[in-house]
């Protein structure tokens, strides 16, 4: 049978007691004990080390950092709390040996990260269960750092992405720049004209892709005020709509609203404009010359929304689809090449349907269009 | 001679970067055959269609760049490749890292997208011999 077992790992103890019978039994309690951690898909064992003083523990440790650390009160050169301040810094769990149930000591050991107490005399079965207690508090902590590590990474690959984001225009606007300053086209400035408009156009992009990070980060802080009130969904799409008229105008793309009454939800008015806004300008932007964008709003139950919108513009294959909620992800093909974008307003559009405890779904297909269905809820009424 | 230009794939998926790496190459009397996408350029490599490419890597995929530089390099080892990228260590994908930039990507050169054009001359001129005589 190949093997599928759940991986075994080893954790280092390390058994520190002036008494010899004590460091053997508890040697002997631990040999062959495995703890299953499902959760982690991982099983422990354990490898047992010793040590008869604190002087002893300390040069252990300062070898090889344990994982786990038993550790008696009295020893014959100093206590387990001299013990556990000398070796501040070194990241290990431990387990408090004691005879006597010092209230003082124990407080002291959790104050120095003491993680359990263990009361003399104890059986090979008590000794089991606080160390089984241990290795899964260990695997936590690791699981703790790993999430920590992780989000550092996204937050890295965020800011990277956005200095990529921002160099891309700068880098445009600079080439005309130097264009001009070396009047490549000859002395004749209309010749220019082209150069300025697309560098202005650049310019706007970066403008708006700030403004749109801005928005966001206030969002992931939660440090925007939100002001919770009745909202007419008909009139703030109505709003949204003259917002995206001109653009629709330039290339005969009919906007169309249809509003379910009475269409009204407690939101924050400036949320509620951002989707609309995003669904809308989405909608006109990946459109086709002559197209039609419709805006659906209903209320499918008292205290919910359905925001429906569909184009007959471009659309996404499905792979274009499956990337689409990234941040920062912004379709490249032939028809989206001159349409510019932050790529930013999907994932605004997603972090504000999440403080409806709604969703953005998507269906699309490549050449005929997309549509976009937001589902929002209003949030409970602050008591 | 009578002008028989050289002629110069270019690849690049920004409109802005394209317009200005055309006005600059055909200022050297290069002429300029572009394409936006990985997809509009792969029918375009053919024998002797051009005796340069100038690629941009990252276009409706990461990679469109190498994918190019390996097409053009199967039909013609000799042709130079230079691919423009701002894909650099600070934005975390750092591919020469993961693969040996010669070994796989087999571009004649890499270079960094805020180039000044005269470094996309000169190494257009190094790769290609003296480049126009006629200049």
């Amino acid at each position: 049978m190949p093997d599928t077992k759940a991986e075994t790992h080893e954790l280092d103890v390390l058994i520190v007691d002036d008494e010899a019978g004590m460091r053997t039994g508890a040697e002997r309690s631990l040999e062959g004990f495995t703890v299953p951690l499902e959760d982690f898909e991982e099983t422990v064992s354990f490898k047992v080390r010793s040590a008869a003083t604190g002087a002893e523990a300390l040069a252990e440790i300062k070898k090889a950092r344990p994982d786990i650390v038993l550790l008696d009160y009295k020893l014959p050169d100093m206590t387990g709390l001299d013990v556990l301040a000398e070796a501040e810094g070194s990241f290990f769990l431990t387990i408090m040996i004691t005879a006597f149930a010092s209230l003082e000591v124990a407080v002291t050991a959790t104050k120095r990260g003491a993680f359990d107490f263990l009361a003399k005399p104890f059986t090979p079965e008590e000794l089991r269960a606080t160390i089984q207690k241990a290795a899964r508090s260990v695997y936590l902590h690791r699981k703790a750092k790993r999430l920590e590590e992780e989000k550092r990474l996204v937050r890295f690959e965020f800011i990277s992405v956005l200095a990529h984001e921002l160099k891309s225009p700068l880098a445009a606007v600079e080439g005309y720049m130097h264009l001009m300053k070396e009047r490549m086209k000859g002395p004749d400035l209309a010749a220019y004209d082209s150069m300025v408009d697309r560098s202005v156009v650049r310019i706007g992009g970066m403008r708006k892709l700030v403004m749109d990070l801005l928005d966001l980060t206030r969002l992931e802080s939660g440090k925007k005020t939100r002001v919770l009130e009745r909202v007419d969904l008909g009139k703030a799409a109505a709003l949204a709509a003259e917002a995206v008229a001109e653009r629709a105008a330039a290339r005969n793309i009919k906007v169309e609203l249809k509003v379910q009454a009475p269409a009204l939800l407690n939101a924050d008015a400036g949320e509620l404009d951002m989707i609309l806004s995003n669904l809308l300008t989405n909608a006109v932007k990946y459109n086709k010359q002559d197209g039609r964008v419709t805006l659906e709003i209903s209320n499918p139950s008292p205290g919910s929304a359905l925001i429906r919108c569909a184009d007959t513009g471009i659309g996404m294959t499905p792979e274009e689809q499956a990337k689409l909620f990234g941040e920062f992800v912004r379709i490249k093909n032939e028809h989206t090449r001159a349409i510019d974008g932050s790529g930013l307003g999907l994932s605004i559009l997603k972090k504000i349907a999440g403080l409806y405890s709604g969703g953005v779904k998507v269906s699309s297909t490549y050449g005929e269009g997309s549509v976009f269905e937001v589902t929002l809820k209003e949030p409970a009424a602050a008591v | 001679m009578t002008d028989a230009k050289i002629k110069i794939l270019v690849v690049e998926d920004d409109p802005d970067m394209m317009e200005q790496m055309k006005i600059y190459l055909e200022s050297e009397k290069y002429e300029v055959i572009s394409a936006s996408t990985q997809k509009e350029a792969e029918p375009l490599i053919k024998p002797g269609a051009f005796q340069a490419a100038v690629l941009d890597l990252m276009m409706e995929n990461p990679d469109s760049g190498f994918v190019l530089s390996h097409k053009i390099k199967q039909m013609d080892p000799k042709l130079p490749v230079i691919i423009v990228t701002s894909v650099t260590k600070e934005t975390g994908f750092n591919f020469d890292k993961a693969h040996d930039p010669k070994s796989w990507i087999k571009a004649d050169a890499i270079i960094h997208k805020e180039l000044r054009f005269e470094q996309l001359k000169a190494e257009l001129k190094r790769l290609m011999g003296e480049g126009p005589s006629h200049a």
